[in-house]
């Protein structure tokens, strides 16, 4: 507590810092710390949230796999080997959705009013959130990694590059988590957010070398295609995965990430200052 | 911007045992005035009732007193901290209960207040013990460990009240405690902030309803269109405005002339009467009154068929106040309150 007192002091003593006591750094990590249970408790609470996280990985393995996997690799194993990377390198944008929706529903709620009213720095509200979210990522990766390796994915590098893939995921899902913030706090509803983000990343999905070699495209999906971050982001993992060039692809999803966050981070960042 | 320089990191040039103390504030929303150079002061452990319709500029001080929102002109100082320059500092000493500032649905009710105890940098120990405690005191033991969007309305509201109260604030907002709430929750949680009253809260309470204010205020400030149109205390706006109304049915309406001439002769000279509505009105100030009234009427033989106190509603008092009704839509009708 202050140094408050009950009977009126004409005057307060001088605080360190300014005019306005600054949040210690020891404090910022308990609140962090609170608000990421608290932002994990909700998914408890709420299990049908971690659907998407645990089911979307097992159903799009099992359709792509075993419905399209033999018409596009002409057998479903070596599908598999160029399927299952991409796959894990979209992951990480699941966990950006996630951000700018709970986001969305913090500010609908009235609980980031209450927060406010807290003496608590904003930045924690929003890094629990990208915290807590990159847990449910983890769970999602490890999810499909296993359901993978039971369907007989082969991981032909070895464990570094794996985690090498995971990260590479996670940096650019981490780049989307600023658009997502955007797009959270300009729309009305959660279910606002989601739809808008579903509309952005669909096309983005399919409209890469996730689930498809792009070699069969017609020329001017090709020049679309060649140019979408996930068809880097599926090649680096791809060629982390079964060994491969990877200066390039990689060079790409960094290029993009950081870009990305360089413009919209700022952005949501003044954008979020001016909301709260 | 017009607010008045004070000295850096100085304590409110405020005058001695005012906890709020707000001049001339003013916040606009584009062309609207939600407040309009509103001035008003809360003394240290009294409870200030701010009286309006809907849209009268309440929500809008609340969250200006709560840091929520900047104002664009005036001052505002809360327990000796402007609400401009020193937010964080405020923030320590207040608690809000809100329509709007609300507590997390997906939660239980336990790890609501824990969380909050948390972020008022409590250790685990201590934020376990209050929340606790808090749980125990407003009877939501038995519900702690469910979400708390199983809770009813009335649960919802003793939570927001548990959650105001965790960090222990010497100053707490209401914003329209009860409205929505049915009559019997209303009156736990009137039960309730009668008791954080007298154990020495602050209080700042806004409300549609002028019986809610006479409740739980010892002094009223009167707000329309983001302005101050009445305040002082709750006895003094009431001899303005008019206090309660005693109105009794009698069984054989034909003595109605004969009861108010009793009543006369026992010193109780206000008493009318209408034969249209056949019902004898008395003004009455307190308990003692209505006792008597009752008392009169009854040795004497008088039947009666009912008895109703009634509070002048909003309406009444802002036509008595302005000479003109409140605007419309936003009068609450909850002016009647039965008695017997």
């Amino acid at each position: 507590m202050s140094t408050a007192t009950l009977t009126p002091a004409p005057v307060r003593p001088a605080v360190a810092g300014g005019a306005d006591q600054r949040i210690g750094l020891r404090s910022t990590f308990r609140h962090i710390g609170a608000l990421t249970r608290r932002n994990l408790m909700r998914i408890k609470a709420d299990p049908e949230s971690m659907f998407d996280a645990v089911l979307m990985p097992i159903i799009f393995t099992v359709l792509f796999v075993y419905v399209f996997g033999g018409a596009i690799s002409g057998d479903q194993d070596s599908y598999k080997q160029y399927m299952i990377p991409g796959l894990l390198g979209q992951t990480g944008i699941t966990l950006a959705m996630a951000v700018g929706t709970g986001l969305n529903s913090d500010f609908q709620t009235g609980v980031m009013d209450r927060f406010r009213t807290l003496p608590i720095g904003r930045s924690a509200v929003l890094v629990s959130k990208i915290v807590a979210e990159t847990c449910r990522a983890l769970l999602s990766f490890t999810i499909l990694i296993v359901f993978a390796l039971i369907l007989g994915f082969e991981v032909k590098t070895g464990p570094l590059e794996l985690l090498a893939a995971v990260g590479l995921s996670l940096l650019f899902g981490m780049s989307m988590v600023w658009i997502s913030m955007l797009l959270g706090m300009a729309l009305r509803s959660a279910q606002a957010v989601q739809g808008v983000a579903m509309l952005v990343i669909m096309p983005l999905q399919f409209g890469s070398s996730i689930f498809a070699p792009t070699d069969s495209m017609p020329g001017w999906l090709q020049s679309f295609t060649d140019y979408n971050p996930l068809s880097a982001l599926a090649d680096a993992c791809r060629n982390l995965l079964n060994g491969g060039p990877l200066t390039h692809s990689v060079l790409i999803v960094v290029g993009w990430s950081v870009g990305v966050t360089a413009i919209f981070a700022p952005l949501a960042v003044a954008r979020f200052r001016k909301r709260t | 911007m017009t607010r008045i320089a004070s000295p850096r990191n100085d304590r409110a040039p405020a005058t001695a045992g005012n906890a709020v103390e707000v001049r001339g504030i003013v916040k606009h929303y584009g062309q609207t005035k939600a407040l309009d150079g509103v001035d008003l002061t809360v003394r240290q452990g009294t409870v200030l009732g701010v009286l309006g319709p809907n849209g009268a500029g309440k929500t809008t001080l609340v969250r200006v007193l709560s840091t929520l929102i900047k104002p664009d002109a005036g001052t505002a100082f809360v327990d000796g901290y402007d609400v401009v320059r020193q937010p964080k500092q405020l923030r320590r000493t207040i608690g809000l209960t809100g329509q709007y500032a609300s507590v997390d649905e997906m939660l239980s009710g336990y790890e609501n207040l824990y969380l909050i105890g948390r972020l008022l940098d409590l250790s685990r120990k201590d934020a376990r013990a209050r929340a606790t405690e808090l749980l125990e005191r407003f009877s939501l033991t038995e519900a702690a460990k469910r979400t708390a969007k199983t809770y009813s309305g009335g649960m919802r509201r003793r939570l927001d009240l548990a959650a105001s109260m965790m960090g222990r604030p010497k100053i707490l907002y209401l914003d329209e405690p009860t409205t929505g709430l049915d009559p019997r929750t209303r009156n736990e949680v009137w039960d309730e902030v009668q008791r954080m009253v007298s154990e020495g809260a602050t209080v700042l309470l806004t409300t549609q309803y002028m019986e809610e204010a006479e409740q739980l205020a010892s002094e009223l400030t009167v707000i329309d269109r983001g302005k101050v149109i009445a305040s002082g205390g709750v006895a003094e706006l009431k001899a303005q405005v008019g206090g309660r109304t005693l109105q009794v049915r009698p069984t054989r309406p034909a003595e109605l002339p004969e009861m108010a001439r009793c009543l006369r002769e026992n010193g109780i000279t206000t008493a009318t009467f209408s034969t249209d509505t056949e019902l004898l009105s008395v003004p009455i100030s307190g308990e003692d009154e209505l006792t008597a009234v009752v008392g009169v009427l009854g040795t004497r033989g008088f039947g009666i068929a009912g008895i109703d106190t009634k509070v002048p509603s909003l309406d009444e008092v802002f036509l008595t106040i302005t000479g003109k009704p409140a605007p419309a839509d936003a009068v609450p009708t909850l002016a009647k309150e039965p008695v017997a």
